[in-house]
């Protein structure tokens, strides 16, 4: 195949190209990796060869601390996901068809959604303490103005006629609402969905920065206080990976719970 | 019996910031039972807007809508309507569309099945029930579209440019499939058009509608014999109908245009 195919803006690529140019990204990334750490171009207490971040999982995942930690990260992020998302998605949908919904909820989120999260950790410490509340708290103030803007959107942008044809159709508010209204968000939810569970994950940090005592973000932070670059790369990767997981298993169950709609 | 009455309608329009639009100026019209009743009229003459009006989308500034004697308040399954936007649930395969209104209303299932089935062989979509939207043409959409509103056995069924989104061909076979249906059923039909030839091969009568403010010019009967065909486009009937109504919209053109060269 010719470069030129390569350049087209928005023509198909065979899949073996494809393939190859992803891992060739990997490979040139890791690559670096390798080039700096093995060839001492930077002291390993600066960035950790790829061996010693392989070391310090496979000992992790032996004495089970990893996976606690995984664990504890999992529970704080899903937790404060779910309660965002269960909230989020019916107020969404009704504040963008809404007139009376968005006067109420509108002013609040627009000035929620751009303040740091961070800069209200003092608060939530003298509200709510440092436990699990705490740091769920954390991601469920990260996501949850964000997905109710985002769904709210999708809600808006149903189509009008969609809704005036229900009611020719002999439908009543209530069923506009639950038959038509809902449904009709449901892959514009999934799809915000799966990008604020993105967002949830770089929250976490932030979440375990306070009297954590386990947790991806704990590790981190732990190790950073012992320069153990090895162990902040595994952390890193543990959450990148985990990340990778979630996505894809939302992408999965859009395919499932809405096989009607086109993906792409 | 005349079904729907359109008594003195007027519609304006009040936008923030602009001048009120005057959409339906003064309409009286009557649409007679069991007739295939067409609005012909170039695009933004208000068709849309008093086609939702009798569909109870909404309500005029003046005026009163009946259908059958009785004040039109709000919309109802008694009167159906096919959109020009595609407006088929895409969550939902062709035939939960089509016994969409059906399930509001209740039916049992199995009468519901039954109807779905009678309307989507009507539309000649017999094999596609449980396709979904997404993987159906534009022409296959608005023929559930209209085995949707029919199911429910509306007094009337008011059509919006169905078929305004399609190409030619497709538009030809919609038309004539419909003309087929309707001989039929004879149900009353409101349909909306801004494209000449089409109003005239489906009408029994053809009102010309003007814009700014949108009035009715003329009442055109088409006494051209039915059934029609691909032949009655050609006929010296439909040609005479045809330059009627094309002198009456150029005069109307020609007047919109110097109003708004003088305005
Ligand atoms: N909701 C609305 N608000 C303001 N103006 C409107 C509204 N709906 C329609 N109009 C105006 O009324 C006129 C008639 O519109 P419409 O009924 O859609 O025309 P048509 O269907 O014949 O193209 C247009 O000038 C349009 O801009
Ligand atoms: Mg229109």
């Amino acid at each position: 195949m010719a470069l030129r195919d390569l350049l087209a803006p928005k023509s198909e690529i065979p899949a073996p190209v494809f393939l190859g140019l992803s891992l060739f990204a990997i490979a040139t990334l890791f690559g670096g990796w390798c080039l700096l750490t093995y060839g001492h171009l930077v002291r390993p207490d600066f960035l950790a060869p790829p061996d010693a971040v392989a070391l310090a999982g496979w000992k992790r995942l032996g004495n089970l601390s990893l996976l606690e930690n995984i664990w504890a990260s999992l529970s704080v992020i899903m937790t404060g996901f779910l309660l965002a998302s269960v909230l989020a998605v019916p107020l969404g949908v009704l504040m963008g068809s809404f007139q009376a919904a968005r006067a109420l909820l509108e002013p609040i989120t627009g000035f929620m959604r751009y303040l740091p999260v961070s800069a209200l950790i003092p608060l939530l410490i003298l509200w709510i303490g440092i436990g699990f509340e705490e740091k769920v708290t954390v991601i469920f103030l990260g996501t949850f103005f964000q997905q109710l803007i985002l769904i709210s959107d999708v809600s808006a942008r149903v189509s009008k006629d969609l809704i005036d044809c229900s009611y020719t159709l002999g439908a009543n508010r209530r069923q506009v609402v639950t038959r038509v209204l809902f449904p009709a968000c449901m892959p514009g939810v999934m799809d915000n969905l799966r990008v604020t569970m993105g967002w949830a994950w770089t929250y976490l940090v932030v979440a375990e920065l306070v009297a954590a005592n386990s947790g991806l973000g704990y590790m981190i932070l732990n190790a950073m206080r012992g320069l153990f670059t090895d162990v902040i790369l595994l952390g890193v990767f543990t959450i990148g990976i985990l990340g990778l997981m979630t996505d894809t298993l939302f992408k999965l169950l859009r395919r499932v719970l809405l096989p009607w709609s086109a993906t792409f | 019996m005349p079904t729907l009455t359109i008594e003195d309608v007027t519609v304006r329009f009040e936008t923030k910031g602009r001048r009120p639009v005057t959409a339906l100026d003064d309409i009286r019209l009557t649409v007679e039972d069991k007739a295939f009743s067409v609005i012909v009229g170039p695009s933004g003459c208000g068709k849309s807007t008093l086609l939702r009006l009798a569909a109870g989308l909404f309500d005029c500034t003046s005026g009163r809508l009946a259908l059958d004697g009785e004040t039109i308040r709000g919309p109802s399954a008694d009167r159906g309507m096919v959109f020009q936007s595609y407006t088929l649930f895409p969550w939902l395969t062709v035939e939960k569309n089509v016994r969409f209104g059906l399930s509001l209303k209740g039916l049992p299932a199995e009468r519901q099945k039954a109807v779905a089935a009678e309307m989507i062989a009507a539309v000649g979509l017999t094999g596609f029930e449980q396709a979904y939207p997404q993987h159906l043409s534009g022409g296959m959409m608005q023929r559930v579209a209209l085995a949707r509103a029919l199911a429910n056995g509306p007094k009337i069924l008011l059509m919006d440019e169905p078929f305004g989104a399609l190409d030619s061909q497709t538009r030809q076979l919609m038309q004539a499939l419909l003309l087929d249906i309707w001989e039929k059923n004879h149900k009353t039909v409101l349909f909306i058009t801004h494209d000449i030839d089409e109003a005239i091969f489906l009408g029994d009568v053809v009102h010309v509608m003007t814009a700014r403010p949108g009035r009715i010019k003329k009442s055109i009967p088409i006494d051209i014999p039915r059934p029609r065909a691909m032949e009655t486009l050609t006929s010296p009937e439909f040609m005479a109908v045809k330059r009627e109504i094309l002198a009456l919209m150029h005069d109307e053109a020609v007047l919109a245009d110097r109003s708004a060269a003088g305005g």
